[in-house]
């Protein structure tokens, strides 16, 4: 740092015209970093939900021509890190980003750990860090804890309860019972939703009569279905990842668990599972959903699928985004690249984005959907916390 | 009964995942770490023919497998060789493969992502249910078993019955000696190398009519291969088959009657008994 302030001050010193010039050509632009893991195990998520937002918004921006600051509009030079889903990386490239490329904003890591690994050094450098792919029930404390850290998705808990509600409806509406089969991937996030789920079924008038966790990376996953389908529940519900969603859905559909009421995590809103199972797909609850029927939401998944050549999930792609609109909202109202004052600026302020206005409380989006459902060839959202259009759940009938 | 049958159509899987690496480990004595990647581009190359073209994964391999053998006949040939060649002794060359191979297969990786994207990919081939005694099992787990089945007993007649076979297993055995009794180590040792990298690649089709896979999992079967391996003795087919067995009935049967979340411990505990009591696996034979 000292040398480089010396560096500095002898360029001012001997060649001012020519530093003033360079300076001038730094700010034609703004730098934006990303980081997130285009290998290692989350790869494949960060694939289809994370990278083809940054890419999808920068193309926008720039095709805008920037964002526009009070000196100018600017257009964004992107500088992007794989962090190998390494927290280790992560941290690293937040700081090479910090530090050596200088880059004016950087976006929020992939999924929770990464996030939560890199939340100290976006609060050392003083960034903000609008997280839009991490679910915990830590906000509170880590709002206190790091003043720039912003959430988006949702906690575990509520996840876990917003199950519970959905399955005590239709079991008050009496079509299911109250048998429930459970299984997780025995993984931080299938462990902490499983954990968070027990008393809140229990209360909700469930009973668990199938309590079970596999391994990440499974190669069979028939014991487990056939275990669940043995304990003749009402309802299956998995914490599960993207490889097992995938995994027991089939299974599933093979072994005959056809209960009214089927859950599986992670993925589920994806549009590969949709293509893969097709009809088959047709009432399967999962983790998150949209109202993808708004003008907004329409505009977002056409331009995902022209500009990206992909389309968009149907839950925490569309967040993604949201992000991005915030901060780039928040970046033009504040007309410079003043990262307190865009923090500040964020904390109070409701943004429009594609997902619906977004407003922080105590850095936390306290309204997100929680659980979706495919209909019609579309995952709706059929519960949230607060956010309008949920369309009402139905009881899924047979493969 | 039913425990069983899941764990012997789990077991066909393993041993097609295994002798791939049995081959190029056992016989051209390359531990190759890019085995799993290999067998992910057998993956790849049967879920574009089928979204491409519908063609069934089984069919495919016709035109993937040729492709696989000359790739990996070209990887032998130009990266392995010069180290066989300048190897001064087996534990050398087992380092120096090793260590190659371990950036093979990150190149794999990246050329796999660069190909086809890094994305989750899947599709339905056969799901649906066929009943065996009474019990349903998924049909493409039943195909790919039958498929394990025909390529493994194709593999140990021609390794046993034919006269390339009898130079592979006596290079296998012992290469000085095949050398001494005009056997072709280097062509033949190139030959097994191809092979295994084939075979892989057939693992990847069948498996992938089963199971999402993505361009990062690679390192998952290369991992469950060797213990495979190590577990059946490197030296002797039948071992590496006889273990791929004992793996999927011991793993299904504690998902099924102890817990699923504990089928990688029963895993890794049959290899450390294995290795604690028979530390030259369960068909190789004790070195002298």
């Amino acid at each position: 740092m000292k040398s480089n302030l010396f560096l500095k001050s002898m360029c001012l010193a001997v060649v001012g015209t020519s530093l003033s010039f360079g300076a001038l050509q730094a700010a034609d632009t703004v730098k934006i970093g990303a980081v997130a893991p285009k290998t290692g195990p989350l790869a494949a998520g960060a694939a289809i939900t994370h990278w083809p937002n940054v890419q999808l918004w920068v193309t926008q921006v720039n095709a805008r021509g920037g964002l526009k600051l009070k000196d100018g509009q600017k257009k964004i030079e992107l500088i992007e890190y794989d962090d190998r889903t390494n927290p280790g990386e992560t941290i690293k490239a937040v700081q090479r980003l910090a530090t050596q490329d200088k880059a004016d904003f950087i976006l929020a890591p992939y999924g929770s750990g990464l996030n939560l690994a890199a939340a100290p050094i976006y609060a050392k450098y003083g960034y903000p860090q609008i997280t839009s792919t991490s679910i915990t029930d830590k906000v509170d404390e880590l709002a206190k804890r790091y003043p720039g850290i912003f959430f988006t998705l949702g906690s575990t808990t509520t996840f876990a309860g917003a199950v519970a509600d959905i399955l005590k409806q239709m079991k008050d509406a009496g079509t299911i019972g109250n048998r429930v089969a459970m299984v997780n991937v025995a993984d931080a996030f299938g462990i902490e939703l499983a954990n968070a789920a027990r008393p809140i079924f229990e209360k909700a008038g469930l009973e668990i009569v199938y309590d079970k966790s596999y391994p990440l990376g499974t190669q069979d996953l028939s014991p487990v279905v056939k275990g669940a389908k043995e304990s003749n529940p009402d309802a299956f519900v998995a914490w599960s990842y993207p490889p097992d969603t995938f995994g027991l859905t089939q299974e599933a559909k093979i072994q005959g668990l056809s209960t009214k009421a089927f859950y599986t995590a992670v993925a589920t809103a994806f549009p590969s599972y949709g293509g893969k199972f097709g009809a088959s797909a047709e009432g399967v609850l999962g983790a998150g959903g949209v109202n993808p029927d708004t003008p907004e939401m329409q505009a977002y998944f056409k331009a995902h699928q022209e500009i990206t050549g992909k389309p968009a999930d149907y839950w925490a792609s569309p967040m993604v985004y949201a992000t991005y609109q915030i901060l780039e909202q928040a970046i033009e109202a504040v007309g410079s690249l003043d990262r307190a004052a865009v923090t500040d600026y964020i904390k109070k302020t409701t943004f429009q984005t594609i997902m619906g206005p977004i407003a922080f409380v105590n850095q936390n989006n306290e309204k997100f959907w929680t659980v979706g459902q495919w209909q019609g060839g579309k995952f709706y959202g059929v519960a949230s916390t607060g956010r309008p259009g949920a369309k009402p759940v139905q009881a899924k009938s047979g493969w | 009964m039913d425990t069983i049958l899941t764990g012997l159509l789990l077991g066909g899987t393993y041993a097609l995942i295994a002798v791939g690496l049995q081959l190029q480990y056992g016989v051209a004595r390359i531990m190759n770490l890019a085995n799993g990647e290999m067998l992910v581009a057998g993956a790849f190359g049967a879920f574009w023919f089928f979204s491409a073209y519908k063609l069934s994964p089984f069919l495919s391999v016709f035109v993937s497998v040729p492709l696989a053998f000359c790739l990996n006949w070209a990887i032998y040939r130009f990266l392995m060789l010069p180290l066989v060649r300048r190897a001064k002794s087996d534990g050398q060359l087992e380092v120096d493969s090793i260590l190659s191979t371990f950036g093979l297969a990150f190149v794999a990786v990246g050329v796999m992502v660069a190909a086809f994207g890094g994305e989750y990919f899947s599709y339905d081939y056969l799901a649906r249910a066929v009943r065996i005694l009474d019990s349903p099992y998924g049909l493409n787990r039943v195909v790919a078993f039958c498929f394990s089945a025909a390529v493994c007993t194709a593999l140990y007649v021609w390794l046993n019955r034919t006269r390339a076979g009898l130079r592979i297993r006596a290079i296998s055995i012992n290469p000085q000696a095949a050398r001494l009794v005009g056997i072709d180590v280097q062509r033949l040792s190139a030959f097994a190398f191809a092979m295994g990298g084939a075979l892989a690649a057939m693992g990847g089709a069948s498996l992938s009519t089963f199971l999402t896979f993505d361009a990062f999992v690679g390192v998952i079967f290369t991992l469950k291969a060797l213990v495979i391996v190590i577990m059946g003795g490197v030296t002797d087919m039948r071992g590496a088959i006889l273990a791929a067995f004992i793996l999927g009935l011991a793993e299904t049967f504690v998902a099924t009657h102890i817990d699923p979340g504990l089928t990688l411990a029963a895993a890794y505990a049959l290899f450390m008994l294995v290795l604690l009591f028979r530390p030259q696996g369960i068909m190789g034979k004790r070195a002298s």
